[in-house]
């Protein structure tokens, strides 16, 4: 029975992408080709999960249009795909209860697909072994493809993300915990040496080590929304920056502007708000 | 009111491949000369250097051109000129300045934009413009010995103009003050700041080719399209 099938990788992108920008579409590519060059696994599919308008960030426009130029920048992706399930949602939701749904997800279309096992028919084996193992290939493709099957959901994020986790208030521990301990992070940075130092200060991130991937992303690539916006209020251009259609799309429904930037001025971000009420309660 | 003076943004570099950040120069140094309030920017051209001019890892020029056109399919004021890939031997570039310079002059129902009164009689005003576009590094080789003229130098950003554009690790203003002629003329080179850090080399992106690293969103489908379908940069010392 051979074991060095790789274990089959879906990433998952969570974010504001307000907007999105070629930056966030290198992050996926950068993160495949190193998964991949690992020889253990496979990147089978791109995820980008737009935050909900419940998180409350300052600036952040509509979901409806950061799905919108979402799925105008991953069109000519083979790989890459928006999801909205997040973004739908009423309230804010965790990272952690994003990567659950997917995960979920993945395994219920594999629980699907199960039925197609190949375990069940060897024709070309060798018929007294295949003999012996029918009795437990039935039961055991079950597990098999549980385990070996069933693509893991990962989430790629900058090295932002993975220092925020330092953040007073801003994640649970026991989301951390999962996140790095359930699921697994590939992190892009070009400061390689001050996020191996970030994960050796954590001790919960530390003792996931093995399932936190650091990838050097050795051109800076400093394409940051922030920047996108500025630039945009200042009638600069952001061509080159982000996909054609995403620029396009902006400037047809002039979206960023000093009014859309001042949204959510003054409001408490969501998962600030959560842990507050929470200690009250 | 003073009408704005028509600039044209020249190009010149190996293109090799070009790459999203090549077409940001123009961008930047476009958004930089209108915010002066004293430039009109009209057109800018991309010069791919001769195959003469001996670069390693140079693919031919044909492929470079047709890169570039590809990566200006949806720009609607920048193009490519293959002139300077068409001589014989390489040129210098206040060669290449010279015959764009000319070539514009001849060309000049390029008036658009312009106040409707200078239309009849052209003053200094109306005439466009030619500027040579470039990153700090380029400004940066002026200082190499032997590589340019101090003449052509001279010439350049007397005659011409410089619009130089930031490039981290570079401190333009440094190697003006660090050159007679470059201070003498730099009201006649403009430094745009790209606010957004994009390191972007086409040296890098050769590499990641080679490696099959992908290199999707550093430069534009077409392009990339193109170096695919001709199998260019597929191993490292390409020639």
């Amino acid at each position: 029975m051979e074991n060095s099938e790789k274990t089959e990788v879906v990433l998952l992108a969570c974010g504001s992408f307000n907007p999105i920008t070629n930056m966030h579409l290198r992050l996926f590519e950068l993160a495949k080709d190193y998964m991949n060059g690992t020889g253990k696994y496979e990147v089978i599919k791109g995820i980008i999960s737009p935050v909900g308008d419940a998180y409350k960030k300052k600036g952040l426009i509509s979901a409806h249009h950061r799905v919108i130029m979402a799925e105008l920048a991953a069109k000519n992706s083979k790989w890459l795909e928006v999801d909205t399930w997040e973004s739908l949602q009423q309230d804010w939701i965790e990272t952690a209860t994003v990567l659950r749904h997917h995960q979920e997800k993945l395994e219920a279309s594999s629980c699907d697909q199960q039925q197609d096992s190949p375990v069940l028919e060897r024709p070309g084996r060798k018929r007294k072994w295949a003999e012996q193992r029918q009795d437990f290939s039935q039961k055991k493709s079950l597990e098999q493809t549980k385990t070996k099957g069933v693509p893991k959901v990962k989430l790629l994020c900058g090295a932002d993300l993975l220092e925020s986790f330092g953040v007073p208030n801003l994640w649970k521990g026991e989301d951390i915990a999962k996140i790095v301990g359930d699921y697994g992070l590939i992190c892009i940075t070009r400061a390689g040496n001050d996020a191996q130092k970030f994960i050796y200060e954590s001790d919960v991130l530390w003792k996931h080590q093995n399932n936190i991937h650091l990838v050097n992303e050795w051109i800076t690539n400093d394409i940051s929304s922030t920047k996108i916006r500025r630039a945009l209020r200042r009638g600069q251009s952001i061509r080159y920056l982000v996909p054609d259609l995403v620029q396009e799309y902006i400037e047809k429904h002039s979206l960023y502007s000093s009014e859309s930037e001042e949204r959510n001025v003054g409001v408490i971000l969501a998962p600030l708000q959560r842990k507050t009420a929470e200690a009250d309660t | 009111m003073k009408s704005r003076i028509p600039v044209v943004l020249l190009a010149c570099g190996s293109f090799n491949p070009i790459t999203n950040m090549h077409l940001r120069l123009f961008e930047v140094a476009r958004d930089h000369l209108h915010q002066t309030g004293r430039y009109q920017v009209i057109g800018g051209i991309i010069s791919p250097v001769n195959d003469n001019y001996g670069k390693k890892d140079l693919v031919a020029a044909r492929h470079r051109v047709a890169m570039a056109r590809l990566a200006l399919q949806t720009s609607d004021w920048i193009q490519v000129d293959p002139w300077e890939s068409e001589q014989v031997q390489w040129t210098e570039t206040v060669k290449v300045l010279r015959h764009h310079h000319s070539e514009l002059l001849r060309s000049l129902p390029w008036k658009e934009g312009l106040d409707q009164g200078k239309v009849d009689s052209p003053g200094p005003a109306a005439v466009p413009e030619l500027k040579l576009l470039c990153g700090a590094d380029v400004l940066k080789t002026f200082q190499t010995p032997n590589l340019w003229k101090d003449k052509h130098i001279q010439e350049i950003v007397e005659k011409f103009g410089l619009v130089c554009v930031d490039r981290a690790g570079h401190d333009p203003k440094g190697y003006i003050l660090g050159s007679p002629i470059l201070q003498r003329y730099q009201d006649n080179i403009h430094l745009a700041r790209e606010p957004v850090q994009n390191e972007i080399s086409a040296t890098y992106i050769r590499r990641a080719l080679g490696q099959g690293q992908s290199v999707k969103y550093l430069l534009p489908d077409a392009v990339i399209a193109y170096i695919k379908e001709h199998d260019l940069y597929t191993s490292p010392g390409e020639e």
